[in-house]
C-alpha cells in the first residue's frame, strides 16, 4: 500500500489527508511537532482571552483520526532524504514514504533586532508561543507589540482582555495601510485607540533591553524613546517554516518552490499551504499566500493529484476576512490601498465611524473589481458570482441588498450608499 | 510543557476578577433581596409583607441590572466573552457547583416539600409563601401558592437577566428584539394574564389555569379529564380556550414553524427557553458538543415524545365513554383516530422526505412502531382503566414526576451551571421534539454558511447552547439544518468572520452538503460536489 506522509498537521496538511482518505485507501501519516491533534491556529487568541479552551479549537474529536485511519505522529522532522525517500526525526527516528507532502506552515519573522531572543519576547504563531505568553503574563505591567498586521492587532486585543496596557509599535504611518486604503485604515486607528491601546504609528523597534535575569525589561524606539515593558510580542509578519529543508535536494526560495500542480522539483514531493511558494504568482495573488483558506484549497487540490486526478491549483476570486477588535472586515475581489492606474474607488462611511465600504471598479469599463466591507457582512456567493459575471459598478451598487449578510433586523444602509454613490458620480462627471 | 496553557488557566484565575465599586454595591443589593426571602423561609415574620416583598424583589432586580451595567456599561459594543472559561461560575468551577447544588435543592423543595416554603393547605400561609400573599391577592384575589412564588421569581429572573442580556448584545438587534419578546411573553402570558383570568372565577364559573403560550405537549396536562370538564363547563370562553389549545398544536405551530423555524417558539416565546436565554446565558458554553451527546439527545428526546403521546392518549381514552349516542367521540373512535393520524403522518414523511432522514428515519420508525403497537395492544387487552398493564392515571403521574418535575425542573434548571442552559430543551422537551421534526423536514428556516469564509475557530460550536457542532457544517460550507437548533442566533453573533446567518428562504438548496468549498477552482468544485 502506498504510504503518503504529510509533514504538518495544520489546515492544509489535514485537508489533504481527509481528501486523500475520501478518494483512496492509501496509508496516511501526519507528522507534527506542535500538537498531537489538529487545532485551529486562528483561534489561538480566544484561548488566551478565555472565550474557549484549547479543546474547543480542535475541529475534530479525537476518535476521528483512528476511525478514518489517519495515523498521527508527534515528532520533528530534521532532514528529508529524497534519494532514499526517508525522513529523519530530531530524536533519531526514521520513516520512509512513497509520496511526501510538505505542509509546515510559517514562523514569525524576526529581523535581527538586538534582544529578540530574550525571555519574555515571543511571536504569536505556535501553541508554544501562547504558552510562553501565558507564562510571562503574571506580573506584566505593560506589553509592547512590534508590527501592525493582523496578528499584531489580535495580540493587542488578547492582552487588553487581561487588562494589560499595550503599546503598539507600527512601522507604517497608519495601521496596515499597505493593504487598507486610508479611510479604512484610519477607522481602525481610531478603533484601536478607543480600546485604550497606545498606538504608535511610524515607529520602529531599535532594541530590546534585558534585566539582570535575561528577561526583557524595556524597548527602545527610533523616536528615541525607552518604553518599560515585561512582554514583547513580535508580529512583523511570517515566513515559510522550511529551515529543515536546507540540506535537502528540494528547491526552495523563501518558501518551497512549486508549480501550479503543487509539485516540487523532486518527484513525489509536494508542498502546500503557508510554506509553498509559486514559481509565478497566480493572477494578482502573492506567490506565498499565508491564509487559512488557500491552505485548505491547496490541500483539496493536491489530494486529487495524489489520487490520480492530476489537478492544477486554480484559486477562484480572491477573498479574505479578519476582525479588528470589534470591527469585522471582509473583502471580495481586489481593492488596492493605493489605486492601480486602471482603478477607481468609491468609499462610503457610516456616520458612527464603525462601518464602511469601498468598491473598486475599472475607470474605463466600470467593471466591478472588488469590495472592502467593514462592520457589514456580505455574501461570498453573491460577490463571487458578480465578479465572474463581470458586473459593472452600477449594478453592484443597485443590488447591494442582495449581498447583505447581516443578521435579521440589523440597520440597513443600501439606500444611503446608493445616494452617496449617485451624488459622488454626479459631481465627478 | 504541553499542558502549560491549560494548567495555568485552571489553577490561577488570570481573568480580571476585581469587581468595581458599582458591582460590589450591586452584589450587596441583590444578596440583600435574596436574603430577605431566605429569612422569610426560615420563618422570620415580616410585619409589612407587601413592603418587604417590594423591597426584596426590587433589590434583586436592581442589583442584577446594576451589576450588568458595571460589567458592560463602560465597554465598546461587541462580543463580551472575555474570561468566560476562567471564571469559576461559568466554567464548572467551585462556584458553578455551589450554584448548581443550591438551585437543585431549591427545585426539590419546590416540587416535593412546599411546606418548607410555608405552604399551608387549609389556613394562612407562613414563611416565604406568605410574603407573596399580598401580590397574589392583588392579581388573582387568592393567597399565594408555591407556584405563585416560583412564577414571580421566574419572571423577575427573566426580566432582570433579560436586561443584562440586552446590554451584553446591544450591538445585535436580533438579540435585543428577541429578548424583549421573551420578557413580554413571560410577564404577560405566563404571569399576569393567567392570574387575572383567575379573577373571572366565581362559585359557578371556573376557568382552568391557562398559560396561553404553553402548547401541548409542553403543558402535558392540558387535556386531562378535570381540565376538559372545566373547559366545557365554562361555556363559550372555555370552549374557545380548548379549541385554541388544539389549534395551537395542529394549525398555529406548524404554520409558524414552517415560516420561521422552531425559533419562533423556543427562543421568542417559550418560558423555559426564556429562562435559558437570560438567566442561563452565562452557562450556554457548557453544553456537550460531542457526537455521542447528539446520539443520546436523539434517543432521549424522542422517547419522551413517545411517552407523552402514549400517556395523553391513555388519559383521554380513560375518560371517554363507549356510547356514541351520548357523545360522538368514544374510546374506540378516539383510538382509531389517533392511530390513523399517526399512520398517515408517518406515511407522508416516509414517502416525501425519506431521503432527508437517513439514520434518523429508522429511529423515528421504531419509536412510531412502538406507539402503534401500544395502541393496538391497549385496545384489545385493556379493561376500562388500563393501558397495557398500567392505569392511565399511573402513567400520567409517572410522566408528571419523571419528566414534568425531575427532568424539566430539577435537572433542566438546577443543573444549568453543570450541563449548560438548555439541557431540558435539548434532551427532554417533547414540544421541542415535535417542532424539531417540523423544522428539519418542513421549514424554510436554516442557518446559511457564507461560502468559504469559515476559519474553523470554534466560537460558534462553543457558544451553541444546544450542543450543535456548528463549525462542522460551517467549515464545509454547508448550511445548518438541525432539528434541535432553537435559532438563538448566538453562533452568528460570536462568529468573528461573519459566516453564519439565520434565514427563512426557499426549500431549494436548503440542505447543501459540500466537499469542496466556494473559492476553489470552479471545475474542481463541480467535479467533487456533483456526486
Ligand atoms: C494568530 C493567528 C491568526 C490567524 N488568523 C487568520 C485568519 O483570521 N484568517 C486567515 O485566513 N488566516 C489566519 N492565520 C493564518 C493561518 O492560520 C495560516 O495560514 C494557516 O494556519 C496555515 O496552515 P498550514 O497548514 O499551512 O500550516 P500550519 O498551520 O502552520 O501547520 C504546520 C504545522 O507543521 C508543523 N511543523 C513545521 N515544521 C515541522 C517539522 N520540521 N517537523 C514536524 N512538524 C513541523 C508546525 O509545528 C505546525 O504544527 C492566522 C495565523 C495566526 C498565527
Ligand atoms: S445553532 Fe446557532 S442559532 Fe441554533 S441553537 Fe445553536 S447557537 Fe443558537
Ligand atoms: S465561529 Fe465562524 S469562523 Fe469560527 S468556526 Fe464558527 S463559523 Fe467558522
Amino acid at each position: 500500500m502506498e504510504h503518503i506522509v504529510i509533514i504538518g498537521n495544520g489546515i492544509s496538511g489535514v485537508t489533504a489527508a481527509r481528501h486523500i482518505r475520501k478518494l483512496s485507501d492509501k496509508k496516511i501519516t501526519i507528522i507534527s511537532a506542535e500538537t498531537d491533534y489538529f487545532f485551529s491556529r486562528t483561534a489561538l487568541m480566544y484561548i488566551y482571552m478565555g472565550h474557549m479552551k484549547f479543546e474547543h479549537t480542535q475541529p475534530y474529536e479525537n476518535w476521528f483520526w483512528k476511525k478514518n485511519r489517519i495515523e498521527l505522529k508527534n515528532g520533528f522532522v530534521q532532514q528529508v532524504d529524497t534519494t532514499n525517500k526517508e525522513l529523519h526525526f530530531a530524536d533519531g527516528d526514521k520513516m520512509s514514504y512513497d509520496k511526501l507532502i510538505i505542509a509546515t506552515g510559517s514562523k514569525p519573522n524576526k529581523f535581527g533586532w538586538p534582544g529578540q531572543d530574550l525571555d519574555g519576547v515571543m511571536g504569536m504563531y505556535h501553541k508554544q508561543d501562547l504558552e510562553s505568553l501565558e507564562k510571562h503574563t503574571p506580573g506584566t505591567k505593560r506589553a509592547v507589540i512590534v508590527g501592525g498586521g493582523l496578528i499584531g492587532i489580535e495580540l493587542a486585543e488578547m492582552l487588553v482582555s487581561r487588562n494589560i496596557p499595550v503599546t503598539f509599535l507600527v512601522r507604517e504611518t497608519s495601521f496596515w495601510n499597505g493593504v487598507l486604503p486610508a479611510g479604512e485604515s484610519e477607522m481602525i486607528n481610531r478603533h484601536i485607540r478607543e480600546h485604550h491601546i497606545d498606538l504608535r504609528l511610524d515607529t520602529n523597534l531599535v532594541e530590546i533591553l534585558a534585566d539582570e535575569n535575561g528577561r526583557a525589561r524595556a524597548v527602545t524606539t527610533d523616536k528615541g524613546e525607552t518604553i518599560e515593558c515585561q512582554v514583547v510580542g513580535l508580529t512583523a509578519g511570517v515566513s515559510p517554516n522550511i529551515d529543515f529543508l536546507k540540506d535537502s535536494a528540494i528547491e526552495t526560495n523563501r518558501g518551497v518552490l512549486v508549480n501550479r500542480h503543487l509539485e516540487t522539483n523532486i518527484s513525489d514531493v509536494y508542498a502546500i499551504g503557508d510554506c509553498a511558494q509559486q514559481h509565478e504568482a497566480i493572477g494578482l495573488r502573492r506567490p506565498i499566500e499565508a491564509v487559512w483558506y488557500t491552505g485548505r484549497m491547496m490541500g483539496e487540490t493536491v489530494a486529487q493529484t495524489i489520487c490520480g486526478n492530476r489537478t492544477e491549483y486554480k484559486p477562484g476570486h480572491w477573498f479574505n476576512s479578519a476582525k479588528f477588535l470589534d470591527i469585522e472586515y471582509q473583502t471580495y475581489g481586489w481593492v488596492f490601498a493605493r489605486p492601480q492606474e486602471y482603478e477607481k474607488q468609491f468609499y462610503w462611511e457610516h456616520e458612527g465611524g464603525k462601518k464602511c465600504i469601498r468598491i473598486s471598479y475599472h475607470k474605463d469599463t466600470n467593471e466591478f473589481l472588488g469590495i472592502n466591507n467593514f462592520g457589514i457582512r456580505m455574501r461570498h456567493e453573491v460577490f463571487d458570482k458578480w465578479l465572474t459575471e463581470k458586473r459593472d459598478v452600477d449594478y453592484v451598487i443597485n443590488h447591494l441588498a442582495e449581498a447583505n449578510f447581516d443578521p435579521e433586523f440589523f440597520a440597513r444602509h443600501e439606500a444611503e450608499i446608493l445616494q452617496h454613490f449617485n451624488s459622488q458620480t454626479l459631481t465627478n462627471a | 510543557m504541553k499542558h502549560n496553557v491549560e494548567q495555568s488557566m485552571s489553577l490561577t484565575s488570570p481573568a480580571p476578577t476585581n469587581l468595581s465599586l458599582m458591582q460590589k454595591f450591586a452584589t450587596f443589593l441583590g444578596v440583600t433581596g435574596l436574603g430577605i426571602l431566605l429569612l422569610a423561609a426560615f420563618n422570620i415574620n415580616f410585619p409589612h409583607k407587601a413592603l418587604w416583598l417590594t423591597i426584596s424583589l426590587s433589590a434583586i432586580t436592581i442589583g442584577t441590572i446594576a451589576f450588568s451595567y458595571g460589567l458592560y456599561g463602560n465597554t465598546a459594543e461587541g462580543i463580551k466573552n472575555n474570561g468566560v472559561f476562567f471564571k469559576s461560575i461559568s466554567n464548572r468551577g467551585f462556584l458553578g457547583w455551589i450554584a448548581g447544588i443550591l438551585l437543585t435543592g431549591f427545585y426539590v423543595v419546590l416540587y416535593f416539600y412546599p411546606e418548607y416554603l410555608g405552604l399551608v393547605k387549609d389556613g394562612d400561609n407562613t414563611g416565604v409563601i406568605a410574603v407573596f400573599d399580598p401580590l397574589s391577592r392583588l392579581l388573582s384575589g387568592n393567597p399565594a401558592s408555591q407556584w405563585f412564588v416560583y412564577g414571580t421569581l421566574y419572571t423577575v429572573a427573566i426580566f432582570a437577566f433579560g436586561i443584562k442580556f440586552m446590554w451584553k448584545y446591544r450591538h445585535n438587534r436580533y438579540e435585543v428584539i428577541r429578548t424583549g419578546s421573551v420578557m413580554f411573553f413571560q410577564t404577560a402570558f405566563a404571569f399576569i394574564i393567567p392570574e387575572l383570568m383567575a379573577r373571572l372565577n366565581t362559585d359557578t364559573f371556573k376557568l382552568p389555569y391557562y398559560d396561553l403560550k404553553n402548547v401541548w405537549p409542553l403543558n402535558y396536562y392540558n387535556f386531562e379529564g378535570y381540565r376538559i370538564k372545566e373547559f366545557v363547563n365554562a361555556g363559550n370562553i372555555g370552549l374557545a380556550l380548548l379549541i385554541f389549545g388544539i389549534a395551537s398544536i395542529f394549525i398555529i405551530t406548524p404554520i409558524l414553524t414552517y415560516k420561521y423555524g422552531k425559533r419562533w417558539y423556543c427562543s421568542w416565546v417559550c418560558g423555559c427557553g426564556g429562562l435559558a436565554e437570560t438567566a442561563g446565558d452565562s452557562f450556554r458554553q457548557l453544553s456537550d458538543k460531542s457526537k455521542f451527546a447528539w446520539k443520546v439527545e436523539r434517543w432521549v428526546i424522542h422517547s419522551v415524545l413517545v411517552f407523552i403521546i402514549v400517556t395523553t392518549t391513555a388519559v383521554v381514552h380513560s375518560y371517554l365513554g363507549h356510547d356514541t349516542s351520548k357523545y360522538w367521540l368514544t374510546k374506540n373512535t378516539f383510538l382509531i383516530g389517533v392511530s390513523v393520524f399517526l399512520t398517515v403522518l408517518f406515511a407522508l414523511i416516509w414517502i416525501f422526505k425519506r431521503q432527508e432522514l437517513k439514520k434518523d428515519a429508522r429511529y423515528g420508525a421504531i419509536g412510531y412502531l412502538v406507539i402503534i403497537l401500544a395502541f393496538v395492544a391497549l385496545h384489545y387487552t385493556s379493561g376500562d382503566s388500563k393501558i397495557f398493564l398500567f392505569k392511565a392515571n399511573d402513567l400520567r403521574s409517572t410522566y408528571g414526576f419523571l419528566i414534568g418535575s425531575i427532568f424539566s425542573g430539577v435537572i433542566g434548571t438546577g443543573f444549568y451551571p453543570i450541563l449548560g442552559s438548555r439541557v431540558w430543551c435539548r434532551f427532554g422537551c417533547p414540544m421541542a421534539a415535535i417542532l424539531g421534526i417540523q423544522q428539519r423536514l418542513f421549514s424554510k428556516f436554516r442557518i446559511t454558511t457564507n461560502g468559504g469564509q469559515c476559519i474553523s475557530c470554534g466560537n460558534c460550536s462553543t457558544y451553541c447552547e444546544m450542543g450543535i457542532d456548528v463549525r462542522a457544517y460551517a467549515q464545509k460550507g454547508e448550511n445548518i439544518v438541525r432539528a434541535s437548533c432553537v435559532g438563538c442566533g448566538i453562533c452568528s453573533a460570536v462568529c468573528p468572520r461573519g459566516v453564519l446567518k439565520l434565514e427563512n428562504g426557499s426549500q431549494e438548496g436548503r440542505i447543501n452538503p459540500n466537499e469542496v468549498l466556494l473559492g476553489n477552482d470552479v471545475n474542481l468544485m463541480d467535479l467533487v460536489n456533483r456526486k
